[in-house]
């Protein structure tokens, strides 16, 4: 043995004994007062504080912001609602509307014109405002069967047409639900100015209603303006509805707008349930506006509608019309012609 | 049939992120997609903790219930799985999901986020055991081969664990029971509606 590695030996031992005495009473110490897991996050703790809506956030090293949120329970929540209540109301007012409308053309048949079709026609809607009309009917049809076929059609299209064609139906019916949704507001726009003006709620509606539109009994045609209560209320319900299907559709097709993923839940929840609604008033107006009343396609098809149509069912609106054209002149020039210049 | 599913022991993850990186690996998945991720709770603070999540294979997956084409399924091992063929990317999923797990090529607007990809607990998707087109669009399978997923498999504290959930619930009992301390096993209560008593 040199001098060297005894004296290495000797050092160990001298640093070994050194640490040993201030080691040992650190660790008589420590398992006094260290826990290792006094400050320990708990997830039993952090569900405790999270109040239902939130999430156990936390960092994550990956760029993605969206990653960093650990257990999100507030999300079965939505899970919950959206394939249960909002498929329920969906389910009810669409097949209990159709249900409604078999038995009412069950009972009260298709409504003929009571005097018979006259040999006269005028004119009722413009090109422009059928142009809006149909934008919208058009686009609003295609909205619909997309948008329900996203709630049934898993539990009645699939079985029928199997998983590779419903799933590319599905594929086309998503693209042409994002984009028609733009064609829908637009035609939203153009009916609401064209057509403001002759809704607002006033006397006559109000008769109209107590008369129940003459719908229920033959014969009896309550007074109108050019639209009637009922279909005031439906201007209302197209526009109020669709305004709502409009914000927050656009919601669901910004995410980021829609303020986090509660927020998009929320508007996802009320798009599906105002659209459940709409499409039920919508399937009532497309049964009363073809099979359910003699002439009235025609308003909406060719424009001019049957002079005993009119009369029956809009009267004051035929008054006022016809009183223009009678004043002298006739139909496109009486306008201005019963404005005094001052 | 076992009853598969993940649990990750906080107390032993070390934030190493080699299970985040061993399935992007496996599963040679496309960039931006993290099937896996581990988030640090209170990051920086006494007490902090490392979770490893990513989908926790549900009992009554949320994701299955509200997505539109039912693309989901749920096999023998109650592993959750669903079909890129079917899935039309609409992002429900996503936002059904307790656990962030649901993942898109594309995180865009109007809808165009493409295929949902997420975790198959190593068990690839609808088409044949092993073939190419299952590896292309889901990864390798497996499970098919006899083996568990890779993340837990080479988890180097053995922190996150995978495999029947009675086994790796007794794994995570013996463990807190012989050092006397657990916070938990995350995320058992949203996934499987109950948790892990020690």
């Amino acid at each position: 043995m040199t001098i060297f590695t005894k004296m290495s030996r000797v050092i160990a031992v001298l640093a070994l004994g050194l640490f040993a005495m201030i080691a040992q009473p650190q660790a008589s110490q420590a398992q006094d007062i260290i826990n290792p897991t006094a400050e320990s996050v708990t997830e039993d703790a952090l569900m405790e504080a999270l109040n239902g809506d939130a999430q156990v956030q936390g960092r994550v090293s990956i760029p993605d912001d969206l990653s960093s949120g650990l257990i999100k329970p507030a999300n079965r929540g939505w899970a919950d609602t959206h394939g249960g209540p909002v498929r329920t109301v969906n389910l009810i007012a669409v097949v209990g509307m159709i249900v409604l409308l078999v038995a009412f053309y069950a009972i009260r048949g298709k409504i003929r014109i009571d005097s018979g079709p006259s040999s006269e026609r005028i004119q009722r809607f413009s090109a422009t405002e059928r142009f809006a009309h149909w934008l919208m009917a058009v686009s609003f049809i295609v909205l619909a069967l997309t948008g329900l076929n996203l709630v049934f059609g898993r539990a009645v299209i699939l079985p029928v047409f199997g998983e590779d064609a419903f799933g590319t139906l599905s594929a086309w019916g998503k693209i042409a639900h994002n984009y028609m949704g733009f064609a829908f507001m637009l035609g939203l726009i153009l009916s609401f100015v064209y057509w403001i003006a002759h809704n607002i709620p006033d006397k006559v509606d109000m008769h109209w209603l107590s008369k129940g539109g003459g719908l229920f009994v033959k014969g009896v045609h309550p007074p109108a303006k050019k639209f009637n209560a009922g279909q005031k209320g439906i201007f209302w319900s197209v526009t109020l509805g669709g305004a709502a299907l409009s914000f927050t559709g656009v919601m669901l097709l910004f995410p980021e707008l829609a303020g986090g993923e509660a927020g998009w839940q929320l508007y996802q929840v009320i798009h599906g349930v105002v659209a459940a609604i709409l499409t039920a008033i919508v399937i009532a107006h497309i049964y009363i506006g073809s099979v359910g009343m003699e002439g009235a396609y025609d308003a909406m098809g060719s424009g001019e509608v049957d002079l005993n149509w009119a009369k029956e069912h809009h009267s004051l609106w035929v008054e006022e019309v016809q009183g223009k054209s009678s004043d002298g002149t006739d139909d496109g020039s009486a306008r201005p012609g019963t404005q005094p210049a001052e | 049939m076992a009853r598969m599913k993940f649990l990750c022991d906080a107390d032993r993850c070390i934030e190493c992120n080699a299970c985040v990186t061993a399935c992007k690996n496996e599963h040679e998945v496309p960039w931006g997609i993290n099937r896996r991720r581990v988030v640090t709770i209170n990051d920086g603070l006494p007490g902090e903790r490392s979770v490893s999540m990513a989908c926790m294979h549900c009992t009554d997956a949320p994701c299955a219930a509200v997505c539109p084409v039912d693309c989901f399924y749920t096999t023998e091992d109650a592993v959750v799985l669903h079909s890129k063929d079917t899935c039309i990317g609409c992002g429900y999923c996503f936002y059904a999901c307790p656990f962030g797990a649901p993942q898109y090529p594309r995180v865009g607007n109007f809808g165009t986020r493409g295929k949902m990809d997420k975790c198959t607990y190593c068990a690839g998707g609808p088409e044949a055991d092993m073939t190419e087109a299952e590896y292309v669009k889901y990864g390798s399978n497996r499970l098919a081969e006899g083996k568990l997923p890779l993340c837990a498999e080479m988890c180097s504290t053995k922190s996150l664990l995978a495999g029947d959930g009675d086994i790796i619930a007794d794994i995570y009992r013996e463990r807190v029971v012989t050092r006397g301390y657990g916070s938990g096993a995350w995320g058992w209560r949203s996934a499987y509606g109950e948790t892990v008593s020690v």
